[in-house]
Parts: C-alpha cells; sequence; structure tokens
C-alpha cells in the first residue's frame, strides 16, 4: 500500500454532446497539495462534481484510503470525508458566522439544538485556522475573503481527509491569499490531502508539491510541482509545445505606440464619497488605460461612475472636449460608452437566451423595443463575431450557459462591440478564465485599440495590465495614487506604488 | 460597541407600530386599553395568526402559499359535515389535521420533484381545494355537538369576572411558541433559514434540502389545517364559501412582521406581531364607529407598502 489518500481510476462522465471526462486517472497523498490544471473546459470542474458526489460518474472508481466510494450528494461526499470549498463563496449569507461553520452537523440534545456549542465549535474552528473573528457576526457583513476563511474553516469543521479548494483564491488579494496558504500548508502538515484548482501560476508555484494536468476531458500527465517549468505547463495546458508558448509570452507591451492627439475621454476632479477620491483621467482613441490596484482599491467603483451606474459628486467629465453629464447607463451607451461588468455571471450574460441573443441585447436595446433587428441581421452580427472573436461553439444559437467561461467572456465583449462603442470599459474580462483564452482576449484588446476603440482596462493581474496598457492609473484604498506611461510601466513600478504600505504582502506569499 | 444586526430592525419597526397603535388607540377611547379588548384581539385573530405562523416557514425558504384561505374553508366544512353525520369530534378533527398535512406535503413534493415555483402550485392547490370544499357541501353548515357549545367554552383560562382567554387564543399562542420553538433550535428550522437566504450553498453544504421543502409545505399545510379547526371553534360552524383570500392577509401580516418576502429573515414572534397589528388597525376602526370597514384593507395597504420599502433600503444597505 502507497501512502495514496484518493485514487481516482478511468473515470468518465458525459453530458448530451459532450465528454466532460475521458477515462482519467487521478492520485492524491497524504501530506500533499496537488493543483488540478487546465484550460476552462478541460475537465476540472466535472471531475470535482463527481469527487463531491453533485453529478453522477458514468464509468470508473474512487477509492479513499483504499476504500471505494460512491458519493451521491455533497452530503455524502463530506461523511466519506471529501470537504469542499468553492470558488464562489457558498455559505449562507443570512446565517451567522458560527451558524454557516455547523450548519447542517449542529451539536443537538433530543433535537434540541445547543447555540452554545456552536458557538464553542466554531470558535475552535477558527482558532485552527487563526482567524480572529466574532463567530456571532452575521455572514454578508464579512468581506468576501473573511468568507472564504469561514467556508474553509467549515470545509474543516468535519473531519476530514481531502480538502478540495476549487478556486478559492480568485477573489482574494495577495495578503489574503498569503493568510490562505499559511493555512492550507498547516493542514497539509497534519497529513490532509489537498487538491487545489486555480488559474493563477504564481500560487501553483509557490504552495503545490504536485501537478495534475488535465485537457479536453483527457489526463495529460501527473507532475512534481519543482520538476515541471512554468512554460512546459502551460504547454501541457494548451496541448502546444513550450517554444510556441515562449514566443507568446514574450510578446511585451505595445509600448512603441503611444498616442498622441486629444483624448476620447477626459474626466476631471471625477469622484464620488465613499466609493473613490476624486481624480483625473483621461483616455485616448487607440490608447489602452490600465487600471491596477488591489481588490477593493476602488476600481470598479471608477468605471461605475464613469458608465453612469453611479452619480459623481465632484468633477466633470468631456467627451470628444464637449462637457457632458451622463446619468445612467443608458446615456452612458447613447454616447457610445461600453462596459463589461466584473462578474459576468451576476451583471452580464443571460444565461438561457442563445450566443445569438445575448449578442444583439445591447444593440437591440440601445434602437428601442420599436425598432427590431431582422433576423438576418441579427444572424449577421452573431456570425461576425463568433468568428472575429474565435468563439469556440457550434453554432450562434447555443444557449450562452453552456459555453466556457472564457468563451461567455467573449460573447459579452462581442455584445458592446455590437454596438460600435468609441469607449469600452472592461473590467477584468480575464477573471476566472484559462490561461489560453486569456491570451485570446488580451490579442483580441490590442486588435481593438488598432482600431481605434478607447479602452479602460481593469485587471488584478498585472502581468496582463503591463501587457496591454499604454497607460497605468494606479489606485489604492480608493484613491489615485499614481499614473505610468510608456516605458515606465512594469510590474514593479506598478507594485511599488500599489504595495507601498504592505510591503510585506509578496513575502507571505512565498514564505 | 456592538452594532445591531440590521436584521432585527425590521422586527423593531414592527414593534413600535403594534405599541404606537395600542397606545394610540388607549389614548382615543376610553375603553381601548381594557383586558378584554386584549384577550379579543387575540381570540378573533387565532385562525389568521396560525394560518400566518405555517405561512411565516414557508416565506422564510423564499416560497410562497396560496392555499391556505382555501385549504381552511375545505377544513372548516369537512368538520362540520364528518361531526354533523355522527363522527366524533376529535376523531374529525384528527382526521382533518392529517388531510391538511398530506395535501400539504403533497404540494411540497410537486415543488421539489418537478422543480415547480410555489406560487403555481399552491395556486392550483387552492382552487382544487376551494372546489373540493363545495363538494362537501355547498352551503353554510353548523355544528351542533356537546364538545362545541360546550367543551371548548371550558376550556378557556378565566382571566378575571367574566373575562377568559378563550380556547383559540390559546391554540394560537401554543402555536407560536412551539414555531418559534422550531425556527430556532431545530436542525429543520435552521435548513428553512438557510434555503431561504441561498437555496443553492444551501443544498452544496449538505442541507437536504429537497426534504425539507417537502417539511415545510407538509408543515404550513398543517398550519393551515389546524387553522381551519379553530376557525370551527370561533364560527361554531364551516362554510365552504369563507376566508376568500385569507391567504393574502397572512402574507401581509407575516411580512409586517418582519419576515422578508425573499426568504432568509424573519421571525415567527414577528409574525404575532404582524397578525396583531392586523387585529389592532380593525379594532380601531370599529371602536371609532364612523368609518367604513374596507378602511382596515386601506391601512394594511399602506402599511404593507411602508414595510416592503423598509425592507428593500435595509437589504439594499446590507449587499453594499
Amino acid at each position: 500500500m502507497s501512502d495514496s489518500l484518493l485514487e481516482v481510476r478511468g473515470l468518465s462522465k458525459g453530458f448530451p454532446g459532450v465528454r466532460a471526462l475521458a477515462g482519467v486517472d487521478f492520485t492524491v497523498r497524504r501530506g500533499e497539495i496537488h493543483a488540478l490544471m487546465g484550460e476552462n473546459g478541460a475537465g476540472k470542474s466535472t471531475l470535482i462534481k463527481v469527487l463531491t458526489g453533485v453529478y453522477e460518474r458514468d464509468a470508473g472508481d474512487t477509492r479513499l484510503e483504499g476504500k471505494t466510494i460512491f458519493p451521491r450528494s455533497p452530503r455524502e461526499a463530506e461523511a466519506c470525508g471529501i470537504s469542499t470549498v468553492y470558488q464562489e463563496v457558498n455559505l449562507i449569507p443570512d446565517l451567522s458566522v458560527a451558524e454557516n461553520i455547523c450548519l447542517g452537523r449542529q451539536p443537538t440534545v433530543f433535537g434540541n439544538i445547543r447555540w452554545g456549542a456552536i458557538t464553542r465549535r466554531a470558535k475552535q474552528a477558527l482558532a485552527r485556522l487563526e482567524l480572529d473573528l466574532d463567530p456571532s457576526r452575521q455572514l454578508s457583513a464579512c468581506s468576501i475573503a473573511i468568507q472564504q476563511m469561514v467556508a474553509l474553516a467549515r470545509a474543516m469543521d468535519v473531519s476530514a481527509k481531502l480538502l478540495i479548494l476549487d478556486e478559492p483564491t480568485s477573489s482574494l488579494d495577495e495578503r489574503e491569499v498569503g493568510e490562505l496558504f499559511k493555512v492550507i500548508r498547516k493542514l497539509r502538515d497534519d497529513g490532509m490531502g489537498i487538491v487545489f484548482v486555480t488559474h493563477f501560476m504564481d500560487q501553483v508555484y509557490s504552495v503545490t508539491n504536485r501537478i495534475t494536468v488535465l485537457r479536453n476531458g483527457e489526463l495529460v500527465g501527473e507532475y512534481p510541482t519543482a520538476e515541471l517549468p512554468r512554460l512546459e505547463l502551460v504547454a501541457r495546458m494548451i496541448g502546444k509545445d513550450a517554444k510556441e508558448v515562449a514566443a507568446m509570452e514574450s510578446q511585451h507591451p505595445g509600448v512603441q505606440s503611444i498616442r498622441e492627439g486629444e483624448p476620447f475621454l477626459e474626466v476631471k476632479n471625477f469622484g464620488r464619497k465613499g466609493s473613490i477620491a476624486p481624480l483625473d483621467l483621461s483616455i485616448r482613441p487607440g490608447e489602452v488605460v490600465g487600471l491596477a490596484g488591489l481588490l477593493g482599491s476602488g476600481r470598479t467603483e471608477t468605471a461605475r461612475i464613469i458608465f453612469g451606474v453611479d452619480k459623481p459628486d465632484s468633477g466633470e467629465m468631456f467627451l470628444d472636449g464637449e462637457r457632458v453629464t451622463i446619468s445612467s447607463p443608458r446615456a452612458a451607451i447613447r454616447r457610445r460608452i461600453a462596459f463589461t461588468a466584473e462578474d459576468r455571471k451576476v451583471d452580464g450574460i443571460i444565461p438561457n437566451l442563445s450566443i445569438r441573443e445575448n449578442i444583439v441585447l445591447a444593440l437591440q436595446a440601445s434602437r428601442g423595443a420599436w425598432a427590431k433587428l431582422s433576423r438576418a441581421k441579427q444572424d449577421e452580427l452573431a456570425d461576425r463575431f463568433i468568428k472575429a472573436l474565435r468563439v469556440k461553439t457550434p453554432g450562434p444559437e447555443q444557449l450562452i450557459k453552456n459555453l466556457s467561461g472564457g468563451n461567455q467572456q467573449k460573447v459579452l465583449l462581442g455584445r458592446w462591440l455590437a454596438t460600435e462603442p468609441r469607449l469600452i470599459i472592461l473590467d477584468e474580462p480575464t477573471r476566472g478564465i484559462d490561461v489560453g483564452a486569456k491570451a485570446e482576449i488580451e490579442k483580441l484588446i490590442t486588435e481593438l485599440r488598432r482600431d481605434g476603440l478607447a479602452i479602460l482596462f481593469i485587471s488584478s493581474e498585472l502581468e496582463e495590465v503591463v501587457r496591454t496598457s499604454q497607460r497605468v492609473v494606479i489606485l489604492r484604498d480608493r484613491k489615485k495614487v499614481g499614473e505610468l506611461a510608456g516605458e515606465a510601466i512594469s510590474e514593479h513600478a506598478i507594485m511599488s506604488q500599489i504595495a507601498a504600505p504592505t510591503a510585506e504582502s509578496k513575502d507571505v506569499l512565498h514564505a | 460597541m456592538k452594532r445591531i444586526n440590521p436584521k432585527y430592525i425590521p422586527l423593531a419597526a414592527t414593534a413600535l407600530v403594534m405599541i404606537a397603535l395600542y397606545v394610540l388607540g388607549c389614548l382615543l377611547y376610553p375603553n381601548f386599553g381594557s383586558l378584554r379588548v386584549v384577550v379579543n384581539l387575540f381570540g378573533d385573530n387565532a385562525f389568521l395568526g396560525i394560518a400566518a405562523v405555517g405561512g411565516t416557514f414557508v416565506i422564510l425558504s423564499g416560497g410562497i402559499d396560496l392555499s391556505v384561505g382555501a385549504v381552511i374553508a375545505f377544513i372548516g366544512i369537512l368538520i362540520a359535515s364528518l361531526i354533523s353525520g355522527g363522527m366524533p369530534p376529535m376523531v374529525a378533527i384528527a382526521l382533518a389535521l392529517v388531510v391538511g398535512t398530506v395535501f400539504g406535503a403533497a404540494q411540497g413534493s410537486l415543488i421539489r420533484f418537478f422543480d415547480l415555483p410555489p406560487f403555481l402550485v399552491t395556486l392550483g392547490g387552492m382552487f382544487l381545494m376551494r372546489g373540493l370544499a363545495f363538494v362537501v357541501r355547498a352551503e353554510s353548515l353548523a355544528i351542533k355537538h356537546r364538545f362545541y357549545q360546550q367543551t371548548i367554552r371550558q376550556l378557556a383560562i378565566p382571566l378575571a369576572p367574566r373575562i377568559a382567554i378563550p380556547f383559540t387564543a390559546i391554540c394560537f399562542i401554543a402555536v407560536v411558541i412551539v414555531a418559534t420553538y422550531i425556527c430556532i433550535y431545530t436542525r429543520f428550522g435552521r435548513n428553512v433559514y438557510s434555503i431561504g437566504s441561498s437555496e443553492n450553498s444551501a443544498l452544496l453544504m449538505g442541507v437536504p434540502v429537497g426534504s425539507t421543502k417537502i417539511g415545510i409545505y407538509a408543515l404550513a399545510g398543517f398550519f393551515s389545517a389546524l387553522a381551519g379547526c379553530v376557525s370551527t371553534f370561533y364560527m361554531q360552524s364551516g362554510n365552504p364559501a369563507s376566508f376568500v383570500g385569507l391567504e393574502l392577509d397572512a402574507i401581509a401580516a407575516v411580512v409586517i412582521g418582519g419576515t422578508l418576502l425573499t426568504g432568509g429573515v424573519g421571525f415567527v414572534p414577528g409574525t404575532l406581531m404582524g397578525v396583531l397589528i392586523l387585529g389592532l388597525i380593525q379594532t380601531l376602526i370599529t371602536f371609532q364607529g364612523n368609518l367604513n370597514t374596507w378602511w382596515t384593507k386601506i391601512a394594511i395597504g399602506v402599511l404593507l407598502l411602508l414595510f416592503i420599502v423598509l425592507q428593500k433600503s435595509i437589504s439594499g444597505a446590507r449587499r453594499a
């Protein structure tokens, strides 16, 4: 018997028309952090959902500690010793922290819940993660990062043997990621097996021991992290060879083309109390302006006041040199400004409509209900953008919910491009999508810029900002703290401006 | 210093409104403050209150139950018919409670297994029950049995000379206590909250969402049936045409009582206060004497709108 904790052999799972997993093997050992990598649609989520009992497998065998398990619900999986923390916080917002930790397994006497015991148990669970948090606090009053920690505390509260972390860091800032890593390293040292799914390369290399790569529902291979260079990993994930990837990575910024001329959009002393301190910002046609800063530094807030979602309470705004007031997103769209929101699930896609319908949505809305786009025109638009944006789909009538995250993002982009905007605000367009799709989106942004669009680009990933932007505006604590242009843009320069007050954050990550 | 949890604000508002209405009544009318008025407030609104408590569970889970009024009418005429057909009252009542619970569970099963919206399922249930009530008997039927004419009255708890807490009020208060207990001290109760707050999360956290849903509607069916029984104690008769639209009063009482219509937040004692507020408005208008009783509806309407706005502003503030 080896020290393997979880052994998955020949696991298959299909959905109508799609083979999500085809004979995948996956092994997690005790006391290791195992990264599960792959592009969107590679089968990571499906594998996890089978392990946690959300989906039923079609074929294959799963053994935990040598015993065959067959969980049919998250509850059964938990009972077997498999706990999961998801990308979106899946807790109950209206209940207290303590109750969220114990829900479904509250200590009872004759069916009578013992609230005192719940509080004690929650305190213990939080203490184990070294979290200083009042367990009676309502969950929705906590930050997303804290909520994620509570989810982890909940996962640890059962005697879990295997912990699955499904992109737990995508909404955390670096310091919080550092805290999380401290905790999972400790759990690893306690002998737990941890499956870690993420898109962040840095995190994979700073915390995992082993990597399993999936592609198109098939196993590519399993490697010790230390023996797989980054480029190799990317190459394995996207099924290309490492040289091609190297070429892709070295396409560094389009610094050469700093634009001269009149800005399309200019705001002066523009701000809103409680969301962003007054700032100046301008964007010229054919220019990408990056908005960099940590989560909660006011990036989205800035976009929201420009797009008219929130009303500014100071400053003025000029479009083509003309002073304007934009009082609603509708007015912004009329002025040919477009905005793709951060959370595409909540604010963006309409899951039950087809790709075609999602694409024509904004254009139709701007024309009003009486000027219906002809079907022929709709088909033409859909075809054009599917082709131009390289959306991977069997056809324009596919429901958008069936697409992977990256492709959904492309459709959203298509929706706004159909309105022929002059300024497009992209809020985290690459969040939660895989490396290959990220590169594609970046490439699209560059193409759009060359076509003369003004672009405001918001991203948590600095390399991305550096690669695509001609100018970068840096925000910290809801204030503009600096601006870099052309040659001066580098990750280091941005970092030093953002991270000035919390310089230790980088160290935590690599501790 | 601890900040007040925003989820208690609607409850506090409800309590304030209730106290204000009572004080207003006492100031305007000399007899309003008497013990008898208070006792009647509980007794006269008992069946509405019991139904509203059932509705609280449903609304807490993010659902809605439109079948309440029809179930009460059906149970009322069923009991009246059974007793006049010679069945002992206790057996008839027990049977009625079983029927109501099974009916509720059936509604819950439709909602769970076919993933149907509660609004439509219980709308269908409402028509079904109303129709069945008329099938049982097409007109009102008085209950003439010693149990009803004497025993029920003897079960009242005397408070002062010629003032007693009627049995209907006792049932109401008992239901509030039991339901409050279920909400706070049982896993079932906590699961109700979690489903109402975020059904998807609840599912992933291992909450037995399906069986809890069936349980919620079964419980609501039980409370509706119990309300039907209490209505026969109160009316001493059953009537298939009665209580049309009572479910809407119940929903109003629940919402005014501080339960969010979207689910996840609320308290059974709040519903008690919501019911008492509706009763107080009615009593005030009765004392006033000149106003048409329809003014009750107008007052409830205004109050309900105010509460919805209040809840929206609080939940809006919470998101930010």
